[in-house]
């Protein structure tokens, strides 16, 4: 080994470019192999049977003729699997006395909503299976179902008879009780004298995580150790999971998701299909696949939002807020998911979002329904807290006659202000609302914007324009794990990395993160690349298979880049420490002599230097190392950080309704996310993109519907409205960046924003073109129909009938109040 | 998703095919491009044991020009239509119709009888057929029968067509020289219309000399709305000069409701969708 003494040109830096994904080509080329297309010697095909009533007792099932159809190797019903399906987990009570049903991968007496699987055919090929799957004969004995939250929250029919209620958990936080702000009762009280309160009901729509791929598992038990690959985000806790519930060590289980298309949380369950493929699997000794159809999907998958949000809101009359009291009605479906009830309580921080509140409290009921369960989608919890608080200060801007902008601007903390704790507990620990909101309105005209819709509607246009604000944050990098711990959650929240250093000059990066399509790839291989100064392409990222990512906690909550990515670079740095000595050993110098830069390890104040792939090959032959040094220079990490991190933005939409039809139109969308130093620009532009269109069709297009008897009327995408790109504009994006100061690379989540902060600047924007036909709010999805029926709800009838209604009682909040959408306004300008 | 197994016949002639269909009767299902019963089968809500495919019978794709009508085979694509000179030519609202229909790949599968025969009445060629005064050519073990736009379709995916009888060509009397627009109402560009117009105006000096105006979605088959059409005659191209024929384009409809909207939205946005209809189609 000889040192290299010129050193070379430093290579452009990686963080910040905007590198292509690194990733896609294989994606794009079929270069890959999804779960479906793996493919075993003696692979056996699954088929489920499943309910299609929303609740009913099993009284027999008959599989005698399905068991002789052709090539069909066994039916097998809940009773057949008994206790080795195991379980699916719920990894967050969130009360200590919380309700939650035992949920049966398949059960064998009951079923407590449509979907749910009560027998399944093992047959030669998926066709046989789905042809045998017909000739499973189940008789029903159909159970009365509840369907609607608030009714299920009355408790008159039960869901789960055995339990004697519907109500799962009440989870409430206050202000005053923590000591992080006043009584909010309080301040309700004296806004009612001598200020303004504002009173709504909302409705979050029940959404479906409408991801590219549908759910695929395969479970191979022919060796010792069982593999299952399956379609998933989170194999780390599948792999727990399985263990947990169905006795297998953990030692012998590897779980491997490998590309997987797409996720928005709807695949971090551990879902019945799984465990079901699972015990199949090891009671017949053959692999098992199973590869759900869409119209599966759409019913057994999980679903997400779905609440009545109760609001009130106290200002002093020149707008100035003085407290906030949220009262959430959550459907948790049939069964507690594995996240469940923590959806709405993550939302419980963010109700408040950027405002200066002296007083806050949020109370959440769970309740269960004979519908789909619940859990994560995109955003979960926040979006729903976004939406709230977002539209009642466009609210609260009506009543006091100012700008929608200048309310926020009123309240916001500003930016001299960081760190910030607020009213919810939580420390921001950077941000500019001011910048942002500036830059938002610059791209989006605002002004001239603004001087249209006056013409339009003095010209009684039969087009009216509105605008809608959304000036949101979010708590992302779902992490801190003694903050989850003081929650109840089951897991901890810190990530794992390692890096390992060729021989070759090549580096092996393995994280715990598990990538459903967000390109970690690209983004941690740029970040390597700058840390180690190695070239972008000679970094390879590993991630999703237990047995090589042996440690992690996976990807959702927007966790991958700022706890996986600084898991990494703790990584990184430990690999340069650990190189450290064998360089100086090689340029013959004192460790501490030794500085690194650019990939190269130099002696301080010299030309001498080696780079880094000759460390790694010295390391590697272990010829000549330095007494007592171990001939390796890899190095792992385990981060967990000690706060989350708040990314904010401001959006701005303007839409064109059409008033005789109802119609929506976007006009433009602008936006300017402050999510602090930004590794890739491009990747970031595509979730954005993506996030906004995921906001964009809560507001206008998407809704899961079920009839009375719980068949899931949206059962198809002819009924599920998914937008496409012909649905939607070219949004304009751009950044603000205040580092975030929780982590050294001082970036913030941006997984889920665009979805966090678009539905609220679409509603408060159509809700703003036809403010003027008395119009308070329309529901989402906001319909052409809902939106022409809302124009002209008013006529002939008493404008003033929505806000006179009373404001609402201190009765239970698990609610009477059968009205939907009520609405009242006191003090000024009601 | 994964149909239920099936024989599969690909005749190449008309005979053949009619003779397939006589044999097997009740069990076989006609496959004429199969956009819509693809999804059927797929979903295993029908279950043939034949699917007679007329894909590969060449007599009945193209378009030709027969005197006063253009004659439009069975198993046109719609994309083919949709550019043929003819059709362009002489029944410009077609076209219209054809780019708002599903999507490229449904355009390019899909055949403009196959649509026609299955008769979805949220399906978007139905009102122009309608309104253009379509004749339909039926084929059947005893030759050929014509059938008028206003008998072929007779309800609720149903039409004249009998069970051993297929549909081999559309005769879409010439319009020369007429303005023509499709207004479709939908909330996202994939989905079936909630309500559409189809329009074609002949105009005469400047005024309407002739209408004629069909409906999508607003009844169990596409309607006529003659009302409006008589109203129209001698009418300004304009918003306010259609207005008031407009106004009775729900006369006689009986639409669905639906997550889409109910009824009375429908008629209302009947009335609408048809003044806008006429006023595009006369060029205002």
């Amino acid at each position: 080994m000889t040192a290299v003494q010129d050193a070379p040109a430093a290579p452009q830096k990686e963080i910040g470019r905007d590198r292509r994904r690194k990733e896609d080509q294989r994606l794009i080329t079929g270069r890959t192999r999804w779960t479906d297309n793996i493919t075993l010697p003696g692979m056996l095909h699954l088929a489920m049977v499943r309910s299609p009533h929303a609740h009913a007792r099993i009284v027999s099932i008959d599989t005698a003729e399905a068991k002789t159809s052709t090539n069909v190797v066994d039916v097998l019903t809940g009773a057949d699997l008994g206790e080795g399906q195991g379980v699916n987990i719920n990894a967050w009570p969130i009360t200590p006395d919380q309700v939650t049903p035992t949920h049966v991968p398949m059960p064998s007496d009951r079923v407590a909503c449509a979907g749910e699987i009560v027998a399944c055919v093992v047959a030669r090929s998926a066709a046989e299976a789905r042809d045998a799957a017909e000739l499973v004969d189940v008789e029903w004995e159909v159970l009365p179902a509840v369907l609607d939250l608030k009714k299920a929250a009355a408790d008159e029919v039960l869901a789960h008879p055995d339990l004697g209620t519907n109500k799962s958990a009440y989870w409430k936080f206050d202000s005053e009780e923590a000591g992080t702000g006043g009584n909010v009762d309080e301040a309700i009280a004296k806004a009612r004298t001598d200020g303004i309160v504002i009173e709504r009901e909302y409705r979050q729509q029940r959404l479906i995580p409408a991801f590219m791929e549908p759910r695929s598992v395969v479970v191979d038990p022919t060796g010792e150790q069982i593999t299952m690959w399956s379609a998933t985000q989170i194999p780390h806790i599948l792999r727990f999971a399985l263990a947990a519930t169905t006795g297998v060590p953990e030692s012998k289980i590897r779980v491997i998701a490998p590309d997987v298309g797409g996720g928005f949380g709807g695949k971090l369950q551990t879902t019945p299909e799984e465990f079901i493929a699972w015990a199949v699997a090891r009671r017949l000794g053959k692999p098992i696949k199973y590869t759900e159809t869409r119209s599966e999907s759409l019913v057994s998958g999980h679903h997400g939002r779905d609440q009545w949000q109760r609001l009130t809101l106290a200002a002093e009359k020149d707008g100035t807020v003085t407290g906030l009291k949220v009262d959430l009605l959550a459907d948790l479906g049939a069964y507690v998911a594995i996240v469940g009830g923590g959806v709405p309580v993550l939302g419980a921080f963010m109700f408040n979002s950027i405002y200066k509140f002296p007083a806050y409290q949020f109370g959440v009921q769970t309740v269960l329904t004979n519908s789909t369960w619940t859990d994560a989608y995109r955003g979960a919890g926040r979006p729903e807290a976004t939406y709230a608080i977002e539209r009642l200060m466009d609210e609260l801007a009506v009543e006091v006659g100012v700008d929608p902008i200048a309310i926020r601007e009123k309240n916001w903390i500003n930016a001299d202000e960081f760190p910030f704790t607020t009213v919810a507990g939580m420390e921001y620990d950077s941000g500019d609302y001011a910048a942002a909101t500036a830059r938002a309105k610059e791209m989006l005209g605002y002004d001239e914007l603004r001087a249209e819709q006056k013409r339009r509607r003095e010209s009684n246009d039969p087009v009216q324009l509105g605008i809608g604000v959304s000036t949101f944050t979010e708590m992302c990098g779902l992490a801190p794990s003694r903050v989850l711990g003081s929650l109840d959650y089951g897991a901890g929240g810190w990530e794992h990395a390692s890096v390992r250093m060729l021989a070759t000059g090549k580096v092996e990066i393995v994280t715990g993160a598990s990538a459903h399509g967000q390109g970690h790839e690209t983004a941690f291989s740029q970040i390597v690349a700058d840390r180690l100064g190695v070239a972008f392409e000679d970094v390879e990222v590993l991630h999703g298979d237990t047995q090589i990512s042996h440690k992690g906690l996976d990807t959702y909550g927007s966790r991958s880049l700022v706890v996986g990515g600084e898991a990494l670079v703790k990584a990184t740095d430990k690999v340069i420490e650990r190189a450290k000595p064998i360089a100086a050993h090689m340029l013959e110098a004192s460790a501490d002599d030794i500085e690194f830069s650019g990939g190269r390890f130099s002696v301080r104040g010299t030309d001498q230097g080696v780079a880094i792939a000759e460390v790694a090959m010295a390391a590697f032959a272990a010829h000549d190392l330095p007494d007592g040094v171990e001939p390796s220079i890899d190095s792992e990490a385990t981060y967990d950080p000690v706060n989350f991190n708040f990314p904010h933005g401001t959006h701005l939409c303007a839409v064109e309704v059409d008033t005789e039809t109802g119609g929506v139109k976007m006009r433009k969308y602008a936006c300017c996310d402050d999510i602090g130093n930004i590794i890739n620009p491009l990747i970031v532009s595509g979730q954005v993109h993506g996030g906004l269109v995921q906001g964009i069709a809560q507001a206008l297009w998407e809704e899961a519907l079920f009839d009375e008897s719980g068949t899931l009327v949206t059962g198809s995408f002819v009924d599920y409205l998914l937008p496409t790109s012909a649905d939607t504009i070219s949004f304009d994006i751009d950044h603000t960046t205040s580092p975030s100061l929780t982590n050294t690379l001082g970036t913030k989540g941006v997984g889920e924003a665009g979805t966090i902060a678009s539905t609220p600047a679409v509603v408060n924007a159509v809700v703003d073109a036809i403010r003027h036909f008395g119009v308070n709010d329309v529901r989402m999805p906001c319909t052409p129909e809902r939106v022409w029926k809302a124009i002209h709800a008013n006529d002939g009838g008493d404008p003033t009938e929505r806000a006179a209604m009373p404001h609402f009682g201190d009765e239970d909040v698990a609610g009477n109040q059968e009205t939907p959408g009520a609405s009242s306004t006191e003090g000024a300008g009601a | 998703m994964i149909p239920t197994a099936f024989d599969y016949l690909a005749p190449t002639t008309v005979e053949e095919a009619l003779s397939a269909l006589a044999q097997h009767g009740d069990d076989a299902k006609i496959m004429a491009g199969g956009q819509s019963l693809l999804p059927v089968l797929r979903m295993r809500l029908n279950a043939p044991e034949m699917v007679i495919d007329l894909g590969r019978i060449d007599s009945l794709r193209g378009v030709r020009d027969d005197g006063d009508a253009i004659v439009i085979g069975a198993m046109t694509p719609h994309f083919e239509v949709a550019k043929d000179p003819l059709v362009t030519e002489h029944a410009a609202l077609i076209p219209k119709a054809i780019e708002h229909l599903a999507d490229a790949q449904v355009r390019h599968r899909g055949t403009f009888g196959g649509a026609l025969a299955h008769a979805d009445p949220a399906g978007d060629l139905g009102a122009p057929a309608l309104a253009l005064g379509a004749q339909f050519v039926i084929a059947g073990s005893g030759g050929t029968r014509t059938v008028g736009a206003d008998e072929f379709f007779v309800d609720l995916f149903e039409t004249a067509i009998g069970e051993d009888e297929i549909l081999t060509e559309v005769r879409v009397p010439k319009h020369t020289g007429w303005g023509a627009h499709y207004e479709k109402f939908v909330r996202v560009v994939h989905q079936w219309p909630i309500v559409a117009v189809a329009a074609a105006v002949r105009m005469d000096g400047g005024s309407i000399a002739e209408a004629r105006v069909g409906l999508t979605n607003m009844g169990s088959t596409p309607i006529r709305a003659r009302a409006v059409e008589a109203a129209l005659v001698g009418a300004a191209p304009t918003d306010d000069g259609v207005r008031a024929a407009a106004e009775q384009a729900a006369e006689g409809t009986n639409p669905p409701s639906d997550l889409n909207g109910d009824a009375d939205y429908r008629r209302h946005l009947a009335r609408v969708l048809t003044r806008r209809a006429v006023v595009a189609a006369a060029g205002g």
